[in-house]
């Protein structure tokens, strides 16, 4: 473990290049656009925020990573994005085997109605893991990376549902983290749990974002501070119209001298 | 109680209004509440009562047969005064499970197709359909299965067609619709988030069906199979029309059969005597039998809520 992690510490200090590349994109739900004219690379290996105000299409964008927003009848996408190069538009992509690749942490803690377990082993399962002792080390070690294991180890039988619900955000990580994916999204993970959690939330993050690339929506403006490495801001200037995303860069620029009026306002309001 | 918050804060003047509407507001909820009670008591004592009446006339069938020679009795014959009603609980029970095994899968089916895979068009055309299935009369269902498919059954098991296979097909199709509806609830109120969370890990939409909403919605799925069960169980006039109403032991899927209901209902009008008080006590068992499908439901629903 030790080994790995000082490997990976070194390749943080190479330059890192964009592990998801968006170009002008448009999205509808039916005939309302939500979303126009986004552009933005975002790096490997880091903690990304998205922020802005209620409504802005920061879900919406951040659910274009996945393909989540294929299962909602009647959206549409316009422009490209690109998984390491890839268009995961593109006819022919399966959104099944990019969903394994990109996981994601919804606001509400979803753990299946199953044990602890099975809660973990699920995506290693779907991908045809079945040996015991593999599915046991797996479960194990997902645990562990999502600041867990300690609390569980010993009613790993137990449903998920009864743990409380700062553990079953974390039992969610676990499960995303067992399927080994590089890209995970979380949509405001932290705003229905308890302090506690979100502490070893962001933990985990910063241990994880050595080698999986994060994106974060939060409305907690000091959270974006404390965990990310860029910020993009984003905003509906009138409601119907469609978002954009208003600036991008660097988490400490951001926060300290951002370059348009409306981050400005915005960040300053909800610090104030 | 509630209404302490409210004066503490207000001013004296509107005190009273408030508390003048508060008065005939808890009349109004009073008198809503014994409407109410009625309603339950009025269902309640016509159950009771019902039990009672059916309970009474077929007691003394305990004096004679016996209730060995009534429950255990192999042979079923009014001119011989002989009042076994195993023949007819062997019929009931497997009209039911042929019933269940070809209905349940078909109407499981059905309402998973309608919650998770059918676009609201196709839902829209076939959720109403399989709603009118239970509309449908009986005797439509037992016409349609004496005159379209008895002759098919009858080729492919000889004889006349009348028998349990006829007769649990078409059951098969009448419990559809409970079975679908009642299970669709069950998929629609497994929680939202679990199924986004299958999606996301990368399951299909067949691999989220079975590894995640149906083993959610067991118990909604076992409580509907179940109410179906008592649907198929108490169904008479399409099983008498296409079981062959032999009362005889049951002996292959094509020779006629007779079950509990339909006995009933076809020596009803001349039966007296001994006889009569047998099918007062087979209604008496129907009555048990129902019951008893109900407490399964209950102690099946309360486990999940404990557990
Ligand atoms: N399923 C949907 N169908 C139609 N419109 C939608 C749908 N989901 C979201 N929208 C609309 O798209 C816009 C962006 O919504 P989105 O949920 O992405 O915002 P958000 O930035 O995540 O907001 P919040 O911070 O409140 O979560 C909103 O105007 C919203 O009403
Ligand atoms: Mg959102």
């Amino acid at each position: 473990m030790m080994h790995v992690s000082a490997d990976v510490r070194e390749d943080t200090t190479r330059p890192r290049a964009d592990k998801i590349s968006v170009k002008d994109l448009d999205f509808y739900y039916g005939d309302f656009q939500a979303l126009t004219g986004i552009t933005v690379g975002i790096k490997e290996r880091g903690v990304t925020a998205f922020i802005g105000p209620s409504g802005c299409g920061k879900s919406t964008f951040l659910r274009c990573f996945n393909r989540m927003n294929d299962l909602i009848p009647g959206t549409k996408v316009d422009g490209t994005i690109l998984v390491d190069g890839e268009d995961i538009y593109a006819p022919g992509v399966d959104p099944v085997d990019l969903r394994r690749r990109v996981g994601m942490i919804f606001q509400q803690p979803n753990p299946f109605p199953m044990s602890i377990y099975d809660n973990v082993a699920f995506g290693p399962r779907l991908h045809g893991v079945t040996k015991k002792p593999e599915l046991d080390e797996i479960v194990e070690r997902s645990l562990e990376r999502a600041n867990l294991w300690k609390e569980v180890k010993e009613i790993l039988p137990r449903g998920g549902l009864t743990l409380s619900g700062g553990q079953q955000q974390r039992l969610c990580i676990a499960r995303v983290l067992a399927v080994e994916p590089d890209i995970m999204l979380m949509d405001e993970p932290c705003s229905a749990i308890d302090p506690t959690s979100v502490q070893k939330i962001e933990d985990l993050m910063d241990e994880l974002k050595d080698r999986i690339t994060i994106i974060i929506v939060t409305h907690n403006m000091q959270q974006a501070a404390r965990v990310s490495d860029e910020t993009a801001f984003f905003l509906q200037e009138k409601t119907g119209q469609p978002a954009e995303m208003v600036e991008f860069g660097r988490t400490a620029e951001i926060f300290t001298s951002p370059k348009d009026r409306r981050t400005e306002d915005y960040i300053t309001g909800r610090f104030g | 109680m509630a209404d302490e918050p409210m004066t503490t804060s207000t001013p004296s003047e509107s005190k009273s209004t408030l508390k003048l509407m508060s008065k005939s507001m808890y009349a109004k909820e009073a008198a809503l509440r014994n409407l109410f009670l009625l309603c339950a008591t009025a269902a309640v004592a016509g159950v009771a009562l019902i039990f009672l009446f059916v309970g009474v006339r077929g007691w003394p069938i305990i004096q004679d047969p016996g209730l060995g020679a009534f429950l255990f009795g192999k042979v079923w014959s009014s001119s011989t005064d002989q009042f076994g009603i195993l023949p007819l609980v062997t019929g009931t029970l497997v009209i039911t499970i042929g019933a269940l095994l070809l209905g349940a899968p078909l109407a499981v089916g059905t309402a998973v197709f309608l919650s998770e895979i059918a676009s609201p068009r196709v839902r829209s055309v076939v959720r109403p359909a399989v709603e009118l299935l239970a509309g449908v009369p009986s005797v439509v269902y037992g016409f349609f299965g004496l005159i379209i498919l008895r002759p098919i059954i009858a080729n492919l098991t000889g004889g006349l067609g009348f028998g349990p296979l006829t007769a649990a097909i078409i059951l098969a199709v009448m419990i559809v619709p409970t079975i679908a509806t009642l299970t669709e609830d069950a998929l629609g109120s497994v929680v939202p988030g679990i199924r986004e969370a299958s999606y996301a890990m990368g399951a299909t939409t067949w691999q989220t069906i079975y590894k995640v909403l149906l083993p959610a919605a067991s118990v909604g799925i076992i409580d509907a199979i179940i109410l179906g069960m008592g649907r198929a169980v108490g169904e008479t006039m399409a099983v008498v029309m296409v079981a062959g109403n032999a009362p005889q032991f049951f002996q292959g899927l094509g020779e006629p059969v007779s079950t509990l209901t339909s006995q009933i209902v076809i020596d009803m009008s001349y039966a007296s005597g001994t006889h009569r008080t047998a099918l007062f006590g087979m209604a008496v068992i129907l009555f048990l039998i129902s019951m008893g499908l109900v407490a399964l439901v209950r102690v099946i629903s309360n486990r999940k809520k404990e557990g």
